[in-house]
């Protein structure tokens, strides 16, 4: 049986002991914060949190100010509100400035269920890796985003990351995270027939699928791919060399994120591999249970078992 | 209230009339750039940068300075004049504004020139921006004051709603905003293309502490920012009653020189006429 975890529950905790480390680290949320949790943080540092209210282009704006005085303010909301409705505002006084920002969004992608297409975000990877200075993480299981967020608030520098609404099962222990890097790429399975990259939320689909293919002795690699840029272009071109085929999955458009990053770096670098990328196939989904919306929208375990056995 | 002399006016006006003069210089060289929305902005910069402020060009990330966001970052060459005046850089930069493998970018840009705060020309972010700069100075217990200039046709931007009430919300008193009235944006008149009257009502109904005044003259603007200084529990909008074009006969109220530069011609017209204001406030002093 999994352990489920909600990571924004660790979110918010993890913000509660940076905020002992960094007494200059702040906290913005607009009228999400029991969603988003960072109500844990207001409670602790009431003086350190800033409710902005339904405003986001303003919060991210304002956030830009706290970091040119040497603040580091954690931004929050669901992440459909945290990048497109506040695009330029990144782009200007996040990027552009090379602000010390972090942006950190829940609610990503369609397991935000039954509240429809409208909070399903599934273009932010894309909007955010386009642009220069901005650093993409998308964490899989509760440990990985409590180091997730220690690396944000120690590491100058723009950044994005997301998680989802839903509890996440453990994948790892404390001690696998212990070394965990932004921008290095962790190999959950070894396997030489394929590999399987994928990010967030479908890091543990891929793990069921991989348990799935062995049964048919089919042996795929797992990478969990948190950080979607910069990518590890290392670690992905070793998976091209030592296996025939490349899947990527993600919960986010095929289009522009993780599956677009991988395939750049692979046709740059000259692999013709039969490659397929998963994810929602540039459409807008539906409300539903997320158990329901990843059936129909082929983001199950067995749709990657099926699309594993297409490229062997 | 502080009374403020002749001599320190006068010697204001005058360099006003330079900035204005490196305006017209640098956007006829650059073939560029809005003459209109700078030449409206100038005399509050000056009265900030050379009286008001407290800052060091010496160290422009000095924890303790004053800042000054320009929201409305197409009036960049109004601040890159007063910021090179101030000896942030060096003046001889003037002459490369929006030139390639030079610093002065078309709007300001806060990772590398020197003085800039903030990154502007996408309009509607500057307040948010000061807020967020108020609120850490409030935090921190500094004594700084953050003012943030916004063009007048900036207003339509919702964003600027956003921010203004927030800084009410959180009485924002080390925060002014300077609002250049010059009743011009591109498409025409401000009150024909998204009517904003009434500006006092609506900044007052947001929580604002609010100045009109003539945005042209310097012993006004002075009075006003010192007013400001010492509301409590508010933030101050002063409302700078301008002239778009300001000094240069052929481009004041003219909205064809929102963002067109001088031709030859009219670079030698404006020049003339900036000289001889020169020249009769020297005889003055």
């Amino acid at each position: 049986m999994k352990q489920l975890v909600n990571t924004r529950n660790t979110y918010g905790g993890t913000l509660v002991e940076l905020g002992k480390k960094y007494p200059n680290l702040v906290v913005l949320d607009a009228d999400l914060s029991k969603s988003t949790k960072t109500i844990l943080f207001a409670k602790q540092y009431p003086d350190r949190f800033f409710e902005m209210g339904i405003a986001e282009a303003n919060m991210i704006s304002t956030a830009a100010g706290l970091a040119s005085c040497g603040k580091i303010p954690f931004v929050s909301t669901f992440a459909v509100f945290a990048t497109g409705r506040v695009y330029d505002q990144i782009r200007m006084d996040i990027s552009y400035s090379n602000a010390n920002v972090k942006i950190f969004a829940t609610h990503g992608g369609i397991s935000v269920g039954k509240d429809g297409a409208s909070h399903q975000m599934i273009e932010d990877l894309a909007l955010m890796r386009v642009l220069p200075n901005m650093t993409v993480l998308a964490p899989s299981d509760a440990l990985q985003t409590k180091k997730i967020v220690e690396l944000m608030a120690a590491t100058v520098g723009p950044m994005y990351a997301r998680i989802g609404r839903a509890s996440a099962p453990l994948i790892y222990s404390k001690e696998d995270m212990k070394n965990l890097k932004i921008g290095k790429g962790i190999v959950c399975q070894d396997g030489d027939d394929l590999t399987i990259i994928a990010c967030g939320t479908m890091v543990d689909y891929a793990l069921d699928a991989s348990k799935l293919l062995k049964k048919e002795n089919i042996q795929a690699r797992v990478i969990d791919m948190h950080t979607i840029k910069p990518l590890d272009a290392k670690l992905l071109l070793k998976c091209a060399q030592e296996t025939n085929a490349l899947l990527t999955i993600e919960e986010h458009s095929i289009i522009g994120g993780l599956g677009s990053a991988v395939a750049e770096q692979l046709a740059e670098h000259g692999y013709a591999k039969k490659f397929i990328r998963m994810g929602v196939k540039d459409t807008f989904c539906e409300s539903g249970d997320p158990q329901d919306l990843f059936e129909k929208y082929g983001l199950s375990a067995h749709h990657i078992v099926e699309a594993a056995k297409s490229l062997i | 209230m502080t009374l403020y002399n002749d001599e320190l006016i006068h010697k204001l006006e005058l360099i006003a009339v330079k900035i204005r003069k490196h305006i017209i210089d640098m956007l006829f060289r650059a073939q560029s750039g809005h003459p209109g929305g700078s030449l409206s902005a100038v005399d509050a910069l000056v009265a900030l940068y050379f009286h008001h402020m407290q800052h060091n060009p010496k160290n422009p990330k000095d924890p303790n300075r004053d800042r000054f966001i320009l929201s409305k970052g197409h009036a960049a060459p109004a601040q890159y004049a007063v910021l090179a005046e101030s000896n942030y850089f060096q003046l001889k930069e003037l002459k490369n504004l929006r030139e390639i493998n030079c610093m002065l970018q078309g709007h300001p840009v806060c990772t590398y020139i020197p003085g800039i705060e903030a990154s502007t020309g996408s309009l509607g972010h500057g307040l948010s921006f000061a807020n967020g700069v108020a609120l850490a100075g409030k935090l921190d217990d500094k004594k700084y004051h953050v003012y943030v200039m916004l063009g007048d046709g900036e207003t339509n931007e919702g964003q600027i709603w956003e921010a203004a009430a927030t800084a009410s919300h959180y009485r924002l008193d080390n925060l002014t905003g300077l609002l250049d009235r010059n009743f011009l944006q591109i498409d025409g008149n401000t009150e024909e293309v998204l009517r904003l009257e009434s500006v006092y009502d609506r900044w007052s109904s947001f929580g604002w502490h609010v100045l009109e005044i003539n945005g042209h003259d310097m012993r006004q603007i002075l009075t006003a920012l010192e007013e400001s200084m010492h509301q409590k529990n508010q933030p101050t909008m002063i409302v700078l009653n301008t002239v778009k074009g300001k000094g240069i006969s052929f481009m004041e109220n003219n909205v064809d020189f929102h963002g067109v530069p001088p031709n030859e011609i009219e670079y030698k017209l404006a020049m003339g006429e900036l000289n001889l204001l020169q020249r009769k406030l020297e005889a003055e002093g």
